[in-house]
């Protein structure tokens, strides 16, 4: 477990391989991000509101890119995601756990 | 050595709290169980939906959760309920529970001739168990003989960042002191299962998780829908938890970094010591109600959207990394660690502090749900009603 908070950030990286950054307070379209990454301090502008614990994209990304947190894949980006978007249900989806797509269903 | 206090038990173990619990056997016999548990002080009763109607493996399921639940050690003595004429075979159960030594008696509501007399039995019976029980000494109880569950729920995005690491420290300091931690909630090790694999301590261990969530995957498969919604709930997706894969990655880090050296069926009895998976739901009073049944001593549970549980016989220790929740939440949770993400408690300090409340309750101190009288309790199905 990487990552521990420095203070004064606006959200935090778990891992160096990580495509997106969570929110440590709520942050508005236009504000500026101040984050850690590799051990620099990074900013990003926020394209839409980021409500608290939600996540930022870190890197531009395009529709079908393996979404990195934890330095592991937690989705799939149904949609291009531009570096500074909200990234949640509306724009990624699970891989695993999926019934509807299951041969069955 | 390091103690906490505990009470000794008629097969060696050791428990933490010193309950008389009433057993329903079935559905049926819940509201004389509750008469008598409204009217004694001091006991605690179990009722659930179940104990009729099933078969095979889903009949043996409820079974091995009302026994682990009398065996538990935090358990001094039984009292059984039964209607008559059940599937779950209250005399099976007597005799099971039983075998750990602890009084065990039996109420047959169709035998003593309706609910007034079964109740009147039961108080009875009651009364004399618990003065029984209060006559225990409380005696010193080495801190290796800690059994913990460690679980989360109503989670948010703090959960992974904070609560959940710092709880891990916590569990690694129980191992390292030669006690007994479980982890579970299968359907939230779904896309983390490699990381948790990679800690197993033999192939055989590996082997059997991965068949435990390929079982899992097999049933959201049969239903034709995707897990979103369902897990991660609407409360998690809220939070800020976009997919299951989040989730688990989020909640493996409760258990530590030790070694996992086995993993075992819902509700079955923990083999050993050391770091242990057990297979359960994610769903909090299924899965905890099966920790305890497995005879944990306690749960640590970490929540970011905030929860009441607690249990019927352990402790539930809520634990927290959401500022806000613990403040409009307060009588429902225990310890804080959200100043890890104002960078202002260390990932250490803060697990630390968990460790210090894990000593504390099982020393006495009671959990807020405790004081609240939480006693949830709820038993996995795996089968139709017949």
């Amino acid at each position: 477990m990487a990552g521990e908070v420095v203070a004064g950030a606006d959200a935090l990286v778990v891992d160096e391989k990580d495509h997106v950054a969570t929110a440590l307070k709520d942050i508005q379209a236009g504000d500026t991000i101040h984050y850690r990454s590799k051990d620099q301090l990074v900013t990003v502008v926020a394209l839409d509101p980021i409500p608290f614990g939600h996540k930022v994209a870190l890197v531009d990304m395009e529709e079908g890119t393996h979404v990195m947190k934890y330095g592991e894949v937690i989705g799939r980006a149904t949609v291009k995601i531009e570096r500074g978007r909200h990234v949640h249900v509306h724009n990624v989806e699970g891989i695993r756990g999926r019934g509807d797509q299951s041969q069955g269903a | 050595m390091d103690f906490i206090k505990g009470y000794q038990r008629a097969n060696g173990e050791y428990g933490i709290r010193n309950h008389l619990l009433v057993i329903p056997t079935v559905i049926c016999a819940n509201q004389v169980c509750n008469r008598i548990s409204q009217t004694v002080p001091g006991t605690v009763s179990i009722p659930h939906q179940h104990g009729c109607s099933q078969i095979g493996a889903d009949k043996v399921r409820t079974f091995e959760t009302l026994a682990g639940t009398g065996k538990n050690p935090n358990v001094g003595a039984v009292i059984i309920v039964s209607l008559g004429c059940e599937v779950i075979d209250p005399h099976e159960l007597a005799k099971d529970i039983g075998a750990t030594g602890k009084p065990v008696e039996v109420i047959d509501i169709q035998e003593v001739g309706g609910s007034v007399k079964a109740i009147q039995k039961g108080i009875e019976i009651a009364k004399r168990l618990r003065a029984e029980l209060d006559q225990l000494p409380i005696v010193n109880m080495p801190i290796s003989k800690l059994r913990i569950g460690v679980k989360c729920g109503g989670s948010d995005a703090t959960s992974g960042m904070a609560s959940n690491p710092a709880l891990g420290v916590a569990s690694d300091i129980l191992i390292e002191k030669g006690g007994t931690v479980v982890i579970s909630e299968t359907t939230e090790i779904i896309g983390a299962e490699h990381v948790m694999a990679a800690r197993c301590s033999s192939k055989e261990v590996a082997d059997k998780l991965y068949h435990f969530i390929e079982r899992f995957e097999i049933e959201i498969n049969r239903m034709g829908a995707d897990m979103r919604g369902g897990n991660p709930s609407p409360g998690n997706i809220a939070g800020g938890l976009s997919t299951i894969e989040e989730k688990s990655l989020g909640c493996i880090s409760k258990c530590g970094t030790s070694p996992l050296v086995g993993a075992f069926e819902y509700a079955e009895a923990i083999p050993g010591k050391g770091l242990y998976f057990m297979d359960s739901p994610g769903n909090d009073i299924e899965c905890v109600s099966g920790m305890a049944a497995s005879g944990v001593h306690l749960v640590c549970f970490t929540t970011g959207r905030g929860t009441p549980t607690g249990a019927a016989v352990i402790p539930v220790i809520k634990i927290t990394g959401n500022e806000r929740v613990f403040k409009s939440m307060n009588d429902n949770l225990d310890v804080d660690v959200s100043a890890m993400l104002a960078g202002t408690l260390g990932l250490n300090e803060a697990g630390e502090s968990i460790w210090q409340e894990i000593v504390e309750v099982a020393d006495g101190k009671e959990t807020k749900a405790e004081i609240l009288g939480h006693q949830e309790f709820s038993i996995n199905r795996i089968g139709p009603t017949l």
